[in-house]
């Protein structure tokens, strides 16, 4: 019980009141952008604070879910110690690749989804094992190898389609998922669209995730390399492997990315029109958000979703809504800062209460 | 210029880095400073370097008390200091490394590269001021970095072990310029554990032990075995070994290990050594003679390139390090912050650490954190580790606290052999008999013991045996219970007394 009090109190002290900070902060600061660019700042407090509609709230819960995935799959290399700026490439990649295997219709009725999953994953899995080799065998930066890794996946998505796609319109697309594989939505109001089914990936992957880093010994082992290297070596893990299954790991959630939207609504894959970019890189700025937990992941995911759904009533007070991109960016900025401070406070409360253990006893220590 | 420290002290939460130090640097001498790691040097150097207060005593300059808050107060005072680990930029020629920072003296122009020349002519130096720095030698970096510190106008040098990177040549070299140093007044303080080279250079020696100054010797008289007990000191509570409890029974036994390392130097030489159940092995050496290496050998986290180890007659020569340790083998690291220890982990995580396949850290592939925690708990009480609890983490905890968690964790789940590298270093004088009485009492159930210490005292009290070991090499089996700390020390450094 006191444990549950102590763990509680700890959580309020040192993450929730600095993630409220950093929030309030960036809004301020945006504010007074909008302030002095000229543009009304009342307007743009409205927009932002105003309640969403439901048709709103479907679209943060379905976009919240695809940058949670992608969050998770930047945050499990986040604890190794590894930057996976990939991730953008790597759901690139699972996204066309499960797109061609589901439109192909191979596998029938609803066994097709999880066939599909399957193969994103294993396709992303694969893209990130290309950066990850390269460290381990070459020393190669999984940064610039990653970063550059993007270019060629977005590339390489888009030649596939483009030979092995129909066209459609003005743009080439793989072939539409058959309506048997189609799941249906969560529908929650009446008067809007369905909640994605596969929404509902980002709820197991962050389970999934808190389970392994926190209850077995390969999370263990992954949180103990990613602090320290040669601790890791010296008590039996060896950090090379653990790079390998962790970027493994890592690239198989990203291919799950883009598949709510897919299975939900898009039905078909295409660059630009039938895909949705850049959900890579919000997935790292909400894992630093987040502080790479599931519970802040969720949280930060909402709250990117909240802030560039409301920037769409921007317009019509006559505010750009790039500026929440500010809003955003800020957000990460403080909440670092944030956090860096309160864990400082934290480590002098804690060596203070040592000390108090020690004592007259440390006194001795001169004898 | 005439440097005095008088009574320095400084605190880390929980460790006394310095304490009553006093320390007088003549004008125009060379100033050694000697001690073990972990003795206190570093943090003193950065007293008078101004990179980090004093939190008691004085630093007199010349007759005036002066405090640094930052190097650049040093600077200021005529103290300059050369580190270990040079700070220099390849891109930029000998020049512009030397004026980065000190543009306002004379510029970064002609007058500059005049008074660069001029001081490399004075001392000998032999630097060209337009060379880049990338084409320079390590030997001539180093000049690179003295000449920086003397344009500054430094009347005292500090030097960090700076032979540790020089061939025996280049240390003459060194030498000379030193000598040119001093002849015109300035100090050098010297640091160093180089026994040979000390008394080569001092004009004075100062030794530290423990974070404090524990003698001074004339290097006219002072013989290395005498500079090598002060270092490593007499005075402490002697550990002593109860009944023989050696069995015939081998736990550990090592057959012609060798280690060449990818430069084809060889760090270890054909060694042969058995450890039976009951028997303490203790290994001495000057450090960096492959006692590490030895180390790192046995649990797998390098391979041998020739030889076999036998662990309870299984060869384990090619296992991993888990599967080292899960057949038994403790392992007290030499450096408990890069090895023994996640420091931002609790101490309860910190169970798990190096036992991630055994009860009652684990159940099968999952962590069981209440076996942990409660396992935590008893090595807190056993070993007397002060510590508010199994949450906190280990960076708030003191060294030697530190130290005995990382004991106490060695010694569960009953091992059959134990590595102890520097097991008490850093550690305060309570916590070493603590420490000391652990090895001994596990030793009477039948534990092996491989002990590696720069503390002769703990190594011939400990020690059912000793081993020599000098440039890789097994070099003399000595009996602990005939052996004095001379003679010891005379094996160690390989002459004759």
């Amino acid at each position: 019980m006191s444990q549950l009090v102590r763990r509680v109190t700890q959580m309020v002290t040192y993450s929730i009141v600095p993630t409220l900070v950093a929030i309030a902060a960036a809004l301020l600061a945006t504010a007074a952008i909008v302030w002095i660019s000229g543009a009304p700042v009342g307007g743009f407090l409205e927009a932002m604070l105003s309640v969403p509609g439901q048709r709103d709230l479907v679209i943060i819960v379905n976009q919240a879910s695809m940058i949670a995935l992608s969050a998770f799959a930047a945050a499990i290399c986040f604890r190794m110690n590894i930057f996976n700026i990939g991730v953008e490439g790597q759901y690139i990649i699972g996204a066309c690749a499960g797109a061609f295997f589901a439109g192909s219709g191979i596998v029938p009725g609803p066994l097709n989804i999880l066939a599909t999953l399957v193969v994103a994953m294993l396709a992303g899995m694969a893209w990130a094992m290309i950066a990850a080799v390269l460290n381990v065998t070459r020393g190669v930066s999984e940064v610039i190898s990653a970063i550059m890794l993007n270019y060629v996946a977005l590339t390489l998505a888009g030649y596939l389609v483009k030979t092995y796609g129909s066209k459609s319109g003005y743009t080439f697309t793989t072939g539409t998922i058959p309506p048997s594989s189609q799941p249906l939505g969560f529908g929650i109001f009446s008067g809007a669209p369905d909640v994605w089914a596969l929404s509902i990936l980002a709820v197991i992957v962050a389970v999934g995730y808190s389970f392994l880093l926190g209850w077995t010994r390969f999370g263990f082992d992954l949180r103990t390399a990613g602090e320290s290297r040669t601790a890791a070596l010296a008590n039996g893990i060896n950090p090379k492997k653990m790079v390998l299954i962790t970027m493994a790991i890592s690239g198989a959630i990203a291919g799950l990315v883009w598949m709510p939207s897919f299975f939900g609504s898009t039905h078909t894959f295409g660059i630009p029109e039938y895909f949705q970019r850049g959900l890579g890189f919000t997935g790292l700025a909400v894992a630093l958000l987040g502080r790479n937990t599931s519970l802040g992941i969720f949280f930060g995911a909402t709250l990117f979703a909240f802030l560039s759904t409301q920037s769409n009533r921007l317009q019509s007070v006559g505010v750009g809504r790039d500026v929440v991109e500010i809003t955003q960016g800020v957000v990460v900025l403080m909440v670092v800062i944030a956090f860096e401070i309160s864990r400082r406070v934290k480590a002098r409360r804690e060596q203070e209460s040592v000390a108090r253990e020690l004592g007259a006893t440390s006194e001795g220590v001169r004898a | 210029m005439q440097v005095e420290l008088r009574g320095i002290a400084k605190r880390f939460p929980g460790v006394i880095a310095n304490h009553d130090v006093d320390l007088t640097i003549r004008a125009g001498a060379v100033h050694a400073l000697i001690g073990e790691n972990g003795a206190g040097k570093s943090t003193l150097m950065k007293i008078l370097y101004g990179v980090q207060g004093a939190d008691d005593g004085t630093i007199v300059v010349d007759g005036r008390e002066r405090h640094f808050s930052s190097p650049t107060d040093a600077i200021e005072a005529g103290i300059g200091m050369v580190f270990q680990h040079f700070m220099l930029a390849d891109n930029l020629t000998v020049l512009e490394n030397i004026v980065l920072g000190a543009e306002k003296m004379h510029g970064i122009g002609e007058k500059a590269r005049g008074r660069v020349r001029e001081i490399s002519a004075e001392f000998g130096f032999d630097i060209d001021p337009d060379v880049r720095v990338a084409e320079l030698g390590v030997a001539a970096r180093q000049r690179v970095e003295i000449l920086k510190v003397l344009y500054r106008g430094a009347r005292l040098i500090i030097l960090d072990e700076p032979t540790a990177v020089l061939v025996p040549q280049e240390v003459e070299v060194l030498f000379a310029n030193l000598r040119e140093l001093v002849a015109s007044g300035c100090s050098v303080l010297f640091i160093s554990h180089k026994l040979d080279e000390v008394l080569q250079i001092a004009d004075d020696i100062t030794v530290m032990r423990r974070g404090t100054t524990v003698g001074t010797a004339d290097p006219a008289t002072a013989t290395r075995q005498q500079l090598a007990e002060l270092m490593v000191g007499a005075e402490l509570p002697s550990p002593e070994l109860s009944a023989d409890t050696v069995t015939d029974t081998p736990v550990l036994s090592l057959r012609s290990i060798s280690l060449v390392d990818d430069t084809g130097r060889t760090l270890l030489a054909d060694l042969d050594l058995t450890i039976h159940r009951g028997e303490i092995v203790g290994i001495a050496g000057v450090e960096g003679n492959g006692q590490t290496e030895l180390v790192e050998v046995i649990m797998g986290m390098r391979r041998a390139t020739e030889g076999s180890i036998v662990l309870a007659e299984e060869d384990i020569t090619r296992l991993s390090v888990r599967k080292v340790r899960e057949r038994g083998v403790g392992f007290i690291p030499e450096d408990r912050h890069r090895h023994g220890v996640v420091l931002d982990f609790s101490l309860w995580e910190n169970r798990i650490l190096g036992h991630q396949t055994t009860a009652p850290a684990v159940r099968g592939p999952l962590l069981s954190p209440g076996g942990a925690r409660r396992d935590a708990e008893r090595i807190i009480d056993a070993y007397d580790v002060r510590t508010p609890s199994v949450h906190t983490t280990a960076r708030a905890l003191s060294g030697g606290n530190q130290q005995k968690f990382i004991v106490g964790r060695e010694m569960s789940g009953d091992p059959i052999l134990l590595l102890a590298s520097h097991p008490t270093r850093g550690v305060d004088v309570g916590a070493q008999a603590a420490i000391w009485d652990h090895i001994r009492r596990a030793r009477q159930e039948g534990l092996g013991v491989l002990l590696i210490s720069a503390d002769l005292d703990e190594l011939i009290g400990l020690s059912d045996r000793l081993e020599v070991i000098l440039r890789g090499h097994f070099t003399a089996q000595l009996d602990p219970r005939e052996v004095t700390a001379q003679e010891l020390g005379t094996a160690m450094t390989g002459g004759a007394a």
